[in-house]
């Protein structure tokens, strides 16, 4: 049931409704019972792995817990009649049965999510390692391997980590496992983010998911604006641009040289108002309900570098990479003694920096590949990888530049962020070509253009968008503009709440007739699926 | 905590660790400096801060990293 539909919005109203009707103290359970029925709706055969996800790492944090309170309690008891050595054997022995439960329970779900998502893509691998060698050594027909059924149960990307976030929170101590079963179940399953994210930390949404919520006016009002805000980014801006974008770059022989700039800036600007409306839903759905779920944006298309816009764009997944990946790595006893080995042997400037990079690239490779099974994602990830690094390298010359020629000043930030916004783009270019060498070819072909033309004499008008659906893309990225720059004093929704009644009216009226009235949807348009739903 | 100060400096020598209280909060500290930190630290007090150790309340000011590092002198 995509967002997008009009059975989802009939199963968000009737659920709201119930939600406040039932029992304040009920209210947690019966977003359980919604949130299975509506993973259900997306198929009953799905059920069987968010089950099993839940259902392992519920009884493997219940039992990492209770052998890290027994150590506690033995330690207590025992003071002062263990000498050092006992002490630290003891402990050393309780780890080991703490540390196999936490293995087992991510070979488990890794597992799963490695045989769901990325089976046929090794599969195709292998069958074109196997051709090239037939070819190579002429053996005529190489044996193929035919790929497997598999369908990708929805969100399985999401829920997996955010179960996972959750098991090594408790594995550190940083939080206490949840005794309650349902309670669980519905911090894995809970429907709105389960979709696209974002991905939440057992530690904040607990304080908020089982909480009573009683019925607030304003928080409703809040929450519905921005499901609104939502629609609006999504069936206006993103569903409408895709037009551009599957006629761009699904036809990689017709559009060439300017074409592939167009491509870019359309799929950037598609990319931002699909994933982002997704989780302005999201969200509002949240909020509609009195749940408040963290931000996983943070005006991203400002940021003056690239490492500021990862701190910015889908920083859950960001920031779950880096506590449950990158410091794992960089901190663990190899990698410290690498640190120990490289600084010895190449210097302090570059032996420091290395074991950085090294675990920065395993991140790199591990985030494109959760973005989908294909060499595009992965040479992405490792794309971003490579200018993150080379920046972090060359950051004393530019500091020094900087120093140099003063620049700081508006202009200069101007210039950062629109830099920024490039390299983002091109980079996600790697994302929708068919494959990494058409990528490559289409940029070549970009430094060979003849074609700059194409921008200025209407050849645009020939890719399924009219002159009026160009305009409500030009009208509507500016409000996404202007928005995004009013956002940097706080929250527009909270200040519009403030004006008197009929200025809000007019405003949320205006938004909602105009995603009634220019929504892509009805003769020739089909509300897509948001991008995000399939990794 | 004079050792620490020197490590902190050498990191960042434009901060004042001596009255910054959110470091992390304020990303002044980012992850690549955290990890370069703890190399540091781990090598010249002999502990080792491990994953669960990198949180904001532990990193966000030289005090608070000061009392991290006794408290894992503590443990060894």
């Amino acid at each position: 049931m995509l967002f997008t539909s009009y059975e989802f919005l009939g199963f968000l109203a009737v659920l709201v409704v119930l939600y406040y009707l039932v029992p304040k103290r009920c209210r947690w359970m019966f977003l359980l019972g919604a949130s299975y029925l509506f993973y259900a709706l997306a198929g009953t055969e799905y059920l069987a792995y968010i089950l099993f996800t839940t259902v392992t790492v519920y009884y493997a944090a219940l039992r990492i817990e209770r052998n890290a309170d027994r150590q506690t309690a033995y330690l207590k008891e025992h003071k002062g009649q263990l000498t050092k050595e006992e002490k630290k054997a003891y402990k050393d022995r309780q780890k080991s049965v703490r540390l196999r439960w936490i293995l087992a329970a991510l070979l488990l779900n890794l597992g799963i999510l490695a045989v769901v998502k990325y089976t046929n893509f090794a599969i195709a691998n292998l069958n074109g390692i196997l051709h090239a060698f037939g070819e190579a050594f002429g053996k005529g027909e190489s044996r193929q391997f035919s790929f497997l059924d598999l369908a990708l149960p929805m969100g399985i990307s999401f829920y997996t980590f955010q179960a996972l976030g959750y098991l090594i929170d408790v594995y550190r101590g940083t939080v206490r496992a949840q005794r309650n079963f349902f309670r669980f179940a519905l911090f894995v399953s809970f429907f709105p983010q389960l979709v696209q994210g974002p991905i939440s930390r057992f530690g904040d949404l607990s304080q908020t998911l089982y909480a009573e919520h009683a019925f607030d006016k304003r928080q409703v009002s809040l929450g519905l604006q921005r499901i609104l805000w939502g629609y609006f980014k999504k069936l206006v801006i993103a569903d409408r641009m895709l037009v551009g974008v599957n006629a761009v770059i699904g036809d990689p022989e017709a559009f060439q040289g300017a074409w592939v700039l167009v491509g870019m800036f359309f799929y950037a600007l598609e990319l931002y108002a699909d994933f982002t409306g997704g989780i302005d839903i999201t969200i509002g759905i949240a909020q509609t309900l009195g749940i408040t779920l963290q931000e996983n944006f943070e005006r991203p298309f400002f940021s003056k570098s690239l490492k500021e816009y990862w701190r910015r764009w889908h920083i859950t997944m960001g920031t779950w990479f880096r506590d449950y990946i990158f410091y794992p790595i960089s901190v663990c006893g190899f990698m410290q003694k690498f640190n120990k080995f490289s600084r010895r042997r190449l210097g302090e400037a570059v032996g420091k920096r290395l074991p950085v990079y090294l675990s920065s690239f395993v991140v790199w490779f591990a985030t494109g590949i959760w973005h989908g099974a294909s060499w595009n994602f992965i040479v992405w990830g490792l794309g971003n990888w490579a200018v993150l690094m080379v920046s972090e390298t060359l950051e004393p010359l530019y500091d020094r530049f900087h120093q140099r020629f003063g620049a700081g000043g508006t202009g200069y930030r101007i210039f950062e962020v629109l830099r920024t916004f490039l390299l983002v783009s091109a980079l996600r270019t790697f994302d929708c070509y068919r494959s990494v060498p058409v990528t490559f070819r289409m940029f070549g072909t970009l430094f060979r253009a003849r074609n700059w033309n194409i921008l200025w004499d209407g050849s645009c008008l020939g890719l399924g968008l009219s002159p009026l659906d160009y305009g409500i893309l030009a009208a509507g990225t500016l409000l996404l503009l202007a928005v995004s720059l009013l956002q940097r004093r706080g929250s527009v929704r909270e200040r519009i709440f403030a004006k008197p009644y009929p200025v809000r009216f007019i405003l949320w009226y205006g938004l909602f007739l105009t995603v009634l009235l220019t929504g892509a949807y009805g003769v020739g348009y089909d509300a897509s699926q948001f991008i995000y739903n399939q990794f | 905590m004079e050792e620490l100060m020197e490590i902190l400096q050498d990191l960042h020598p434009d901060v004042d660790f001596e009255t910054e209280e959110h470091l992390v909060d304020d990303k002044i500290l980012d992850s690549f400096d955290i990890v370069s930190l703890i190399a540091e630290i781990n090598e010249n007090f002999d502990i080792a801060v491990t994953a669960k150790d990198i949180l904001p309340e532990n990193f966000n000011s030289a005090r608070a990293l000061y009392a991290l590092i006794q408290r894992l002198e503590e443990e060894a």
